[in-house]
């Protein structure tokens, strides 16, 4: 009885998760012009489709750009900080912790309307720059959260080591810290990237004419056209985001810095 | 100027503002092998790491081949430290490890290769060349740790308990290892460990520490038999130690006559200079233990437990058993108080 009950939970968790992403894809598959479930007959058409429409390609590569330079402005300032943190007893660390973590709790609609009125308009700032320091800031909690985790073991006596063979304290960390943290960093960077090409509320409120990344572009789209490219569209980068996350797991072990 | 290789004046060490070692005087040879022995959180640690430069003194001042480092920053000194826990880089081979330093100097490759084979080959590490750190037993991982510091050839060499890590047949096997080294190439060491006999087995001489502060310096013989204080006596297996007044002993459990005049405020007998079996006073046996060479006894006596070995010619007397015995001042050390 037990067993039933325990297996009919698991079954119905499995249906809520990965059944709308099953739907999404057929949905794509279909031969009719609507977006509809069930399909209305076969055909990878708008699989194909979605490589010819403009304005994806354009904001695909926006969010592509986005997500790799966001993410590696991310890790430059993140790596630092994360070591900071796990070396240091600094003042007032406990509050640039809570600080780090804020993005993390805070709904991205309201991080999204306090960039635009507070920085975007003020300061003037370009739609694509006002897009990028967004992302950075986004995904500047993960970066240091998951290198600060790679941190967490890793003594400092190896770099009291380096320096008494001649090392620098930089070099110390350029030739010790960074190897040892290695897949931490490439951790981070997967993480970052997948959460700033995924990010809606933030680039909603930021996104302005001709400037939108793939997310937003995609709403947009879906206003005006109701066809099936937009579920084979989602089905592709669903699978983008499957594959990166695969090889990450693969490569590093990647779930247990999450 | 005195003609002393490292040479430490009036060395203060703090942690935000709680002194660790006061007033440091300290004077180490040229290839002399140094032990800092002591209890744990006396400071031993802490005076290697201001040798080394990875903490600045308070005050005070330190000399090394004539020269003041005080201020020179460890990677400009010269000196290696071989750390307790190794602090290997677990990212680079053994051969690597050993190699990083003389990378570092930007020696010609040529020259780096053979440094680093040599310096593999005199700690015995000879083909594990391709070996990670994590794949070496804890005593290749140390002689890795040792052969790193050695190819650097500094000036002074420093270990912080480097043989703890090991088990009883290992360390030994090291202890003569790292003896044998340090003949080989004269390098001054400073070994710092908590460990009596591996004090007097390595050290041509001892610095034994107390809260920070040198209890008694000396050569091993030296501590062995003539300790000056009741913790140095302590420390170098004097286990029994009583006050005394006139002819008599005394300690908080209780008083002794023994019929001689006391010669100083502590006397102290290790276990073997207590006679057993014959004496003018009785106890009783609470504890025994068989020790190969001899029988250990604890004694239950006016004076509290009394620690005495008996030779294995002595019957066997089991626990709970009156035995006589006797404290003869012949073998007594005489100590301050
Ligand atoms: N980083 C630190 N911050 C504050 N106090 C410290 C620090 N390191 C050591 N101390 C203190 O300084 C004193 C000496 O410590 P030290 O590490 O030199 O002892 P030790 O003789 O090496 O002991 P052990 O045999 O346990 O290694 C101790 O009282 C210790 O509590
Ligand atoms: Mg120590």
């Amino acid at each position: 009885m037990r067993h039933l009950a325990n297996w009919s939970i698991l079954g119905l968790t499995l249906l809520f998760l990965i059944g709308p992403f099953v739907i999404i894809i057929l949905a794509g598959t279909s031969a009719g012009n609507n977006l509809a479930f069930p399909p209305e007959g076969m055909s990878m058409k708008w699989y194909l489709k979605v490589f010819t429409i403009e304005s994806f390609r354009t904001s695909f590569a926006l969010s592509m750009a986005l997500a790799v330079f966001g993410t590696l402005a991310a890790l430059v300032m993140g790596i630092p900080a994360a070591y900071a943190l796990n070396r240091y007893d600094l003042p007032g660390a406990e509050t640039v912790r809570t600080i780090v973590a804020a993005p993390i709790i805070v709904p991205g609609i309201i991080i999204g309307l306090a960039l635009l009125r507070y920085m975007v308009v003020p300061l003037d700032v370009t739609v694509t720059m006002a897009l990028f320091m967004a992302h950075t800031a986004l995904v500047l909690p993960y970066a240091v959260r998951v290198v600060s985790s790679s941190m967490q073991n890793l003594r400092v006596d190896m770099e009291e080591a380096a320096v008494l063979l001649g090392c620098s304290r930089m070099q110390a960390f350029t030739k010790v810290v960074l190897p040892n943290i290695r897949s931490g960093v490439l951790a981070a960077f997967i993480l970052g990237f997948v959460t700033s090409f995924n990010q809606v509320p933030v680039s909603l409120f930021l996104s302005g004419p001709g400037v939108r990344t793939l997310p937003i572009d995609m709403l947009a789209y879906m206003e005006i056209t109701f066809d099936p490219s937009i579920a084979a569209l989602s089905a592709l980068l669903a699978f983008m985001s499957l594959a990166i996350v695969f090889i990450a797991e693969r490569l590093l072990g990647f779930s247990k810095y999450v | 100027m005195s003609d002393a290789f490292v040479e430490l004046k009036n060395l203060t060490l703090s942690y935000d503002n709680s002194v660790a070692v006061p007033a440091l005087d300290l004077a180490i040879n040229e290839g002399e092998l140094i032990t800092l022995l002591g209890p744990s959180g006396c400071g031993k640690t802490t005076t290697m790491r201001a040798i080394a430069g990875l903490l600045s003194p308070t005050s005070g001042i330190i000399h090394i081949d004539g020269r003041d480092v005080t201020r020179v920053p460890a990677n400009k000194r010269g000196i290696g430290l071989v750390f307790q826990s190794y602090a290997l880089f677990p990212h680079l081979n053994a051969f690597e490890n050993v190699a990083f330093g003389l990378r570092l100097q930007k020696l010609p490759d040529a020259d780096i290769r053979s440094r680093t084979a040599e310096g593999l080959e005199t700690v015995g590490l000879a083909g594990f060349d391709k070996r990670r750190p994590s794949e070496m037993s804890g005593g290749q991982q140390q002689r890795l740790a040792l052969a790193r510091s050695l190819v650097m050839r500094p000036k002074v060499l420093l270990l912080d308990e480097p043989l703890s890590n090991l088990d009883a047949r290992l360390r030994l096997e090291m202890r003569t290892e790292l003896q044998r080294v340090q003949k080989e190439t004269g390098v001054t060491m400073v070994f710092v460990t908590h460990d009596q006999a591996e004090a007097l087995a390595l050290a041509d001489r001892i610095v034994l520490m107390k809260a920070g502060r040198i209890e008694q310096l000396g050569t091993p013989a030296e501590l062995y038999s003539r300790p000056r204080t009741a913790f140095a006596a302590d420390f170098m297996g004097f286990e029994n130690i009583f006050h005394t007044s006139g002819d008599t002993l005394v300690s908080s459990f209780g008083r002794l006559p023994v019929g001689y005049t006391a010669p100083s405020a502590l006397l102290a007998w290790r276990p073997d200079a207590v006679t057993v079996g014959t004496g003018p006073h009785t106890g009783t046996i609470t504890a025994s233990s068989f020790a190969g060479g001899h029988r250990e006894y604890v004694l239950q006596t006016p004076l509290g437990p009394l620690r005495a070995d008996a030779p294995i010619a002595v019957a066997q007397v089991p626990i709970g058993q009156q035995i006589s015995f006797d404290l003869p001042h012949q073998n007594a050390r005489a100590l301050a108080e």
